[in-house]
């Protein structure tokens, strides 16, 4: 009886230059070093039973990306509280467990679970009084209209919705919440729309949002001493 | 100048695939450098993912990180796209470990496994800030060096290497750190480089190629002579005697990135005497020494723990010729602990040694892909380089793979070998079409890859003395065997380009007046020539039309006996004539037995060294016909020998005859 764990995971540094799918590969080979008792698939070529999140795109850094673990038993043997601290020697530098929780039978996946994102985006090589004049511009638009790439195919809709808050920070970052779902805004979507010259130095998925009960969540919130101080960005390079 | 990551970074997100350029893999050191302390560059002259996972720059990677008086970092050649931003920003070459400058090292040691890397080499060596030639650097430049198969005929390098390893590092590289730790207390004062790489010339193994001079009698060469009398007349080659006192790497790298062989490999034997007259590695690296199994069985073991890689790879020129393999292998997969996850792979399977023993092992985890090399199509041409398996031994072998559920196989073949004919191109066709049919048998959706490469006459093996087929007729017989093959059904035939075989063949055996050839190719852009798509053989053609340089004289003519060869006096411990002997042999088409099992020809690989092979087994594995050419598969008693008959048994080398 296969039982699932959703672990929490930051990504920072130099190893966000790694993609999506070297990520995948990291953590296959740091679950069998951590000794874990992975499940695996059938057939002719068996593979661990992991789900990833949404893609972080190469380059961005995060402060909460999840991974959903299928274990081959049940959850006794495994000490939650443990695991972070278990993973911990198994992952490269950049890579930190912050939470592990037990996923009940039947949980959404992902996926589906998760609904926005909380970005801070660095635009490059832009003035700092251009970057709060076009911000305020888009955002008083009533409609912010963009043709882009959705499955090889030209899309032109209406981003707006998907932008639910945005403020600059400082200089030349922008906190913006975008929505994954039912259309999705990336951060380089969201600042081709606000502005076409410009171009993302430095990108931050800070936190990833769900809705229950109505109510705007993280996906697994933090325990207090790991909440990430607000603006400042741990780099580990 | 330090690390350049903070110039790099802004940049990182523009190239393809970063993760080339970040380092921290498992395994990956922070050495501490200092004045104490000789900095090794290890760099790899191709991109990251082709030069990781290479074995030789890992063991020494480790050996010099755990000496007091050496560190070494890692380095592999830039993309295109980033060698841009960085010629653009001025970023030097670097390496991936601190990202320290690589002008700040003492040493930059390249690894040479492929003459089509050699212009990538002049790139970094410029990349780095160095002059690419070794005449023109001073006292505060890394010395160039390189090392690996390659290097046996360093020649066409000459110009650009300020020294070269020839044979196994594992020993030497410590050696080599002692004299330049004397010469980097003494200040590296102006003049004193020329007296420190004289003093290398006394490490053997080292071959410094300015301390020699040669002389040319027209295209020919009369002589290569060293400059001063302190300097050996012939390089020897180093040879570890026993593999089992250096179980490395210890913590092999496991890259962030997907990379080639990204699996644990763990070497099992190095050296291969099987004598196919075609290979330079089964040459050069001769006697055979076996890693005893029970450090296998605790590499494998320990490395799969502490990678999490769920593959391994026992590694070797011929690896079921390891003593026990089937126990070892058997082992592996039968390991609790890894829960039946782990796959093995066997790469370079002789198909006379594939038994379904084997095949029933390594297909309980996940199936890899079977690769064989019958290397030729008919028992003729396999009895010319000596690669003695039968027809028989093949079928065999497809058939232990089918009937254990495989369902795609891949052949390697040569073609333009020693006195070649269609009939023999195309018995290419004819053994892969048969094999198509056993797979049959077994299976609807049976899969036969042919691949076929063009044959490159190497240094230090009986065909050196060869002339390469030309472009125009290896383009002859690829087309051949394309018509007969083109509507066989469930047998894919590919091929390497001719072209890029003819750049290969001059590289493998020219002489110093290539110098000036690669660095006009690599001045006018051929870098990455290994790539097909960036390969140009135009550049090539050009540079040697140049230069006023015949590519008939070194790439395609006959060499005779009494011609002094470019690598004359580089040593792998093979007696020229024993060489000679077997290149006649060869035109005869007689075969010689693998000396493993049966009495010393005296090759000259051991003898002169004193040392000899190391095998936990004194009898060939049971099972097809080992290089015998005969039915074997009945199996023979521990303590018999093998009952090699062959056509005529030579004299050894030397006898009156």
């Amino acid at each position: 009886m296969n039982s699932h764990i959703r672990v929490r995971f930051s990504k920072l540094g130099k190893i966000r230059f790694t993609s999506h799918r070297d990520v995948a590969r990291i953590w296959e080979r740091a679950l069998r070093r951590a000794e874990l008792p992975i499940a695996y698939t059938e057939g002719y070529s068996p593979r661990p039973k992991l789900s990833f999140g949404l893609a972080l795109s190469t380059a961005y850094e995060s402060h909460g990306e999840y991974l959903d673990v299928a274990l081959r038993d049940a959850l006794g043997d495994v000490e939650l509280h443990e695991l972070p601290r278990r993973l911990a020697p198994a992952l490269p530098e950049g890579i930190e467990v912050q939470a592990v929780v037990a996923l009940p039978a039947g949980a959404t996946s992902l996926q589906q679970a998760v609904t926005s994102c909380t970005w801070h985006i660095e635009v490059g090589a832009a003035l700092p009084s251009a970057v709060a004049h076009a911000m305020a511009g888009a955002l008083a638009a009533p409609e912010l209209v963009v043709t882009r790439q959705r499955k090889g195919r030209s899309v032109t809709d209406d981003v707006r919705p998907a932008i639910l808050s945005a403020e600059v920070l400082d200089g030349t970052t922008i906190e913006a919440e975008l929505a994954t779902q039912p259309r999705g805004l990336r951060p380089a979507e969201f600042l081709a729309a606000v502005d076409p010259t410009w171009r993302a130095a430095r990108v931050t998925r800070v936190n990833q949002w769900t809705q229950v009960g109505g109510a705007r969540r993280e996906v697994i919130d933090l325990p207090p001493a790991a909440t990430p101080p607000p603006h400042a960005e741990v780099r580990a390079s | 100048m330090g690390s350049v990551w903070t110039q790099l970074e802004p940049h990182l997100a523009d190239v393809e695939k970063p993760a080339r350029y970040i380092g921290l893999e498992l395994g990956a050191q922070r050495p501490e450098h200092g004045p104490g302390r000789v900095s090794w560059l290890l760099t790899y002259p191709d991109t990251y993912e082709i030069g990781l996972p290479n074995q030789g720059l890992q063991i020494l990677y480790e050996i010099l990180n755990e000496r007091d008086d050496a560190v070494a970092e890692r380095a592999y050649a830039p993309w295109g796209d980033l060698e841009a931003v960085m010629r653009r920003e001025r970023i030097p070459m670097f390496s991936v470990d601190t990202h320290r400058a690589a002008g700040d090292f003492d040493v930059l040691a390249f690894n040479l496994s492929a003459e089509l890397t050699y212009t990538n080499l002049l790139n970094c060596i410029d990349l780095a800030g160095v002059p690419v030639r070794a005449a023109e650097r001073r006292p505060e430049h890394p010395l160039i060096a390189a090392g690996g198969h390659c290097t046996y005929n360093p020649e066409p390098l000459a110009d650009f290497l300020d020294f070269v390893v020839v044979g196994d590092g594992e020993e030497v590289v410590s050696e080599i750190t002692a004299v330049l730790a004397d010469w980097k207390a003494s200040g590296r004062t102006e003049g004193s480089r020329r007296g420190m790489l004289r003093e290398l010339t006394r490490v053997e193994g080292v071959y410094v190629p300015s301390m020699y001079e040669i002389d040319y009698d027209g295209p020919a060469i009369r002589a290569i002579r060293p400059r001063y009398p302190d300097v050996p007349e012939r390089v020897e080659k180093r040879t570890i005697a026993d593999l089992a006192a250096w179980p490395y790497p210890r913590n092999q790298l496991v890259p962030l990135t997907e990379v080639v062989h990204d699996r644990l490999n763990v070497e099992v034997f190095r050296g291969c005497t099987r004598g196919c007259r075609f290979c330079q590695a089964g040459m050069i690296t001769r006697p055979v020494r076996e890693r005893p199994a029970e450090q296998v069985r605790t590499m494998v073991s320990e490395g799969l723990r502490r990678t999490g890689y769920d593959e391994v790879a026992l590694t070797s020129l011929s690896t079921a010729d390891f003593s026990g393999i089937e126990s070892v292998v058997q082992g592996i997969v039968d390991d609790p602990s890894t829960c039946g996850q782990v796959s093995v792979s066997l790469p370079s399977l002789r198909v006379d040694a594939f038994t379904v023993g084997i095949a029933a092992q390594i297909q309980k985890a996940r199936r890899t892909g079977l690769t064989f090399a019958p290397e030729a199509g008919t028992w003729r041409m396999r009895q010319i380089i000596n690669k003695l398996i039968r027809e028989e031994d093949l079928y065999g072998a497809v058939t232990s793979a089918f009937s254990q559920g495989w369902r795609r196989v891949k052949l390697y073949f040569l073609t333009g070998l020693p006195s070649e004919t269609d009939e023999d191109t195309l018995g290419i066709y004819e053994l892969a079409r048969n094999c198509v049919e056993i797979g049959r048998t077994y299976t609807k959706g049976v899969s036969v890859k042919a691949s076929v490469g063009g044959f490159v006459p190497k240094p230090f093996t009986p065909f050196q003395w060869f002339g390469q087929n030309t472009v125009e007729e290896l383009y002859r017989k690829i087309g051949l065997l394309r018509d007969v093959a083109r509507h066989s059904k469930g047998l894919q035939l590919t091929w390497h380009d001719p072209r890029a075989t003819l750049a290969e063949g001059l590289a493998s055996r020219g002489d110093r007046r290539l110098g000036p050839v690669i660095e006009q190719v690599w001045r006018r852009g051929g870098t990455f020539q290994e790539w097909s798509e960036h390969f140009r053989l135009e550049l090539w053609l050009e540079a040697m039309a140049d230069h006023g340089l015949d590519l008939d004289w070194y790439v395609y003519r006959h060499r005779t006996d009494a011609e002094v060869l470019p690598w004359d006096h580089i040593s792998a411990g093979l007696h020229k004539d024993f060489l000679w002997q077997d290149w006649q042999d060869a035109l005869a088409e007689v075969g010689l037995p693998d000396c493993r099992w049966t009495p010393c020809y005296d090759c000259g690989a051991c003898t002169g060294y004193g040392i000899e092979h190391v095998v936990a087994s004194a009898v060939a594995p049971a099972g097809g016909s080992q290089g015998t050419g005969q039915d074997l598969s009945t199996g023979h008693l521990p303590g018999t020998s093998v009952p090699v008959e062959l056509r005529s048994l030579r004299q050894p080398v030397g006898a009156p005859s």
